[in-house]
């Protein structure tokens, strides 16, 4: 694996180190196998045996956050892209099938409740009809985010709309997504969401033996989307990607369009999503607007910093990690917790960019370098050279 | 007609608040290209300054009054810390910034939750400025939102003559326009960051004290005000105030049309894509600073 550390915003900072040779490479294909045999073993097996049917539905939850993360592992820490509205197309994904459950727990022909609660609707909205078919909804969980991303992403890229413009307006798409679908109470059920979901294809969901079928569909999921990240990442397409993010203009003066290299990142990095929002619904039954907004969306992004953004496995961990530090402590000390968070996200963002993954590298090139001093004992490289004048000429 | 101006001056007056916020982003995410996440709790910090005088002082006119410079120091020092540790650090990493202040942002906003109780809380207007003014021509406006629309401009002229005729503005626009060349020429940059750091939070802590007049004060009260004024900056270019005026109040006019033509949701929408259209046309932003940088 490669470690490469956080994406260098600067244009002259250095390059990030030079990938493997191919002879570890070919171990390290044995070495992933061997992680996802372990990972599978741990999420098959371990966890339904050692966890609560309440603890299991837990780590259901986390999991589906896990799978954005991978998403943003791939946007953010291989890209550079920091998307911080991951939430949105969660959402799409998480409201699509939403809307497909509660057309089939309503039945053929009749309204979901809340629409006759507060829209007063005599009909279904032309734009619910087609989620009344799982052929139409369950390919919708993942191509409308992709959709959205490939409209979103090709306009902004191709313009060259980078770094915190970017940030922003991925936000900004984060907030009027919200905003739309609190507006919209009576045919989106407003800030409540889509609640109350029964069944699921024909199973009913309070039943804890289907609450297990969900949660495996999920870590197969998860597995599914780490073995496809880990694929991209190390193709040719995973190489151009960090070289966008380390020198747009190099490479493209090297000739390729770097547009095109973020689009599909980014447009993964949503399906990625969408799908996590699908499993998500199922999952804990519900879809809202508050779980997906703003703070979600950074919420998404604190994981994957928490665990080393530009790795494969740093992301999942950090984000199951920070998801159960959450439940384990907002449970207890509301207060705290929240300043346990903005002070996590501080620490390691400012002082730890690699997130904890690079601990470990960290602790491997101690062990390639034995006489390499300890980090109190060596001198800070020199400041100066930053490039503030990120404006190009127009 | 009179609906035409009333939206109108709908329009300009969330436009004057936008501006109010959006002017101190602009002037430190121009100079020092950093986003400043926890920007919208100084604006809190100015609100709930207001409140702790009115408090004291009782008299709603001269608490207000004394709350103007009691909030630009209170946001400009809390600015001035975040600056001094960490922001500071991470000139390099402008992306990291945005991440690092929005957690700096999550312990304020707890912090005031801890101090202040997480209901919000309310000031009493002055008397003068509760009613309305009927202007020619049968428009009546509120007199707060007057207010606001005066303190912008006023916000806005000072900062102008500032950059323009002190010798701090003359630092800070050499700094913005090129930062190595400023420094070899003797201006110690680190402490004309410091400075536009102040300056540039305490505009924040001056928008919470109007914010006080429009409505309630609460922890989250700045995170939603945020993302429209990075939209402002971003829209109207970095670098140089005139384009966020501009575009302060052009997104507030495009906003009240929207939200009269449709609903306030719809509006929000109508924002966000005129938004991306608009930086098809201009992804710089409407004015730019021309450097003969690669980005």
């Amino acid at each position: 694996m490669t470690t490469v550390t956080g994406p260098a915003t600067a244009a002259d900072e250095p390059a990030a180190p030079a990938p493997p040779p191919p002879a570890r490479r070919a171990g390290g294909r044995a070495r992933a196998a061997l992680g996802f045999a372990a990972g599978a073993a741990l999420l098959f097996g371990a966890a339904p045996l050692v966890l609560s049917d309440f603890r299991l539905a837990l780590l259901a939850k986390y999991l589906c956050v896990a799978m954005v993360a991978v998403g943003i592992g791939i946007a953010w820490g291989r890209g550079g892209m920091l998307t911080l509205g991951q939430g949105v197309f969660f959402g799409l994904g998480g409201y699509a099938m939403a809307m497909h459950l509660k057309l089939a727990d309503a039945g053929p022909g009749a309204l979901p409740d809340f629409m006759q609660l507060y829209g007063q609707l005599d009909e279904l909205p032309w734009w619910w009809r087609p989620f009344a078919s799982p052929w139409f909804a369950l390919p919708a969980t993942v191509l409308l985010p992709m959709v959205v991303a490939f409209g979103l992403g090709s306009l902004v890229f191709r313009r060259r709309v980078r770094g915190a413009y970017f940030a922003i307006l991925s936000q900004a798409l984060a907030a009027a997504m919200v905003i739309l679908l609190v507006g919209q109470q009576g045919t989106t059920g407003g800030t409540n969401g889509l609640t109350d979901i029964q069944g699921f294809f024909g199973y009913d969901l309070d039943d804890p033996v289907n609450q297990r079928t969900v949660y495996f569909l999920i870590a197969a999921a998860l597995l599914g989307l780490l073995a496809l990240a880990r694929q991209l990442i190390h193709s040719r397409y995973g190489e151009l990607l960090v070289a966008v993010r380390d020198g747009e203009e190099r490479v493209r003066f090297l000739g390729y369009d770097p547009a095109t290299v973020k689009v599909v990142a980014y447009v993964v990095a949503a399906g990625m999503a969408g799908l996590a929002g699908a499993l998500f619904v199922p999952a804990v039954g519900i879809i809202s607007p508050a779980l997906i907004g703003i703070v979600p969306s950074i919420e998404f992004v604190i994981g994957v910093a928490v665990g080393g953004r530009a790795t494969l496995l740093g992301p999942v961990l950090g984000a199951v990690a920070v998801a159960w530090a959450r439940t384990a402590l907002s449970e207890r000390f509301p207060g705290t917790w929240t300043y346990l968070q903005g002070l996590l996200f501080v620490l390691v963002v400012a002082f730890l960019p690699g997130g904890l993954a690079s601990l470990w590298a960290l602790r491997r090139t101690r062990r390639a370098t034995p006489d390499r001093p300890p980090w109190w004992r060596r001198v800070p490289p020199a400041r100066g050279g930053r490039t503030r004048t990120e404006v190009p000429a127009a | 007609m009179t609906v035409l101006f009333g939206q109108l001056f709908t329009g300009v007056s969330i436009g004057a608040v936008l501006l109010l916020v959006a002017l101190g982003l602009a002037l430190t995410f121009g100079q020092m290209n950093v986003i400043n996440m926890a920007h919208g709790e100084f604006i809190m910090a100015g609100a709930y300054t207001t409140y702790v005088l009115q408090q004291t002082i009782t008299s709603a006119g001269w608490s207000l009054l004394v709350a103007l410079p009691v909030a630009f120091a209170v946001a400009g020092a809390l600015g001035v810390l975040l600056e001094v540790l960490l922001i500071r650090r991470l000139y390099a990493r402008p992306l990291d910034t945005l991440l690092v202040t929005w957690g700096v942002s999550l312990m304020l906003q707890q912090a005031a939750r801890d101090i202040f109780g997480s209901p919000n809380v309310q000031t009493r207007a002055p008397a003068l400025l509760t009613g309305n003014v009927a202007l020619p021509g049968g428009i009546t406006v509120a007199n707060n939102r007057l207010f606001i629309l005066g303190l912008a401009v006023a916000a806005v002229v000072a900062l102008t003559l500032a950059l323009r005729l002190t010798p701090l503005g003359r630092r800070i626009r050499a700094v913005v326009q090129n930062r190595d060349l400023a420094a070899v020429s003797g201006i110690a940059t680190a402490r004309v960051d410091r400075t536009t750091f102040f300056v540039g939070s305490g505009l924040a802590g001056v928008a919470g004290v109007a914010l006080t007049l429009l409505g309630p004060i609460g922890p989250t009260m700045g995170t939603n005000l945020i993302i429209d004024a990075f939209l402002v900056v971003v829209v109207g270019g970095i670098g140089q105030l005139k384009g966020s005026v501009i575009v302060a109040f052009a997104l507030g006019v495009l906003q009240a049309t929207g939200e009269y033509l449709t609903t306030l949701s719809v509006a929000k929408v109508i924002v966000f894509v005129a938004i991306v259209a608009f930086l098809q046309w201009r992804p710089q932003g409407l004015f730019t600073l021309r450097t003969r940088s690669l980005a």
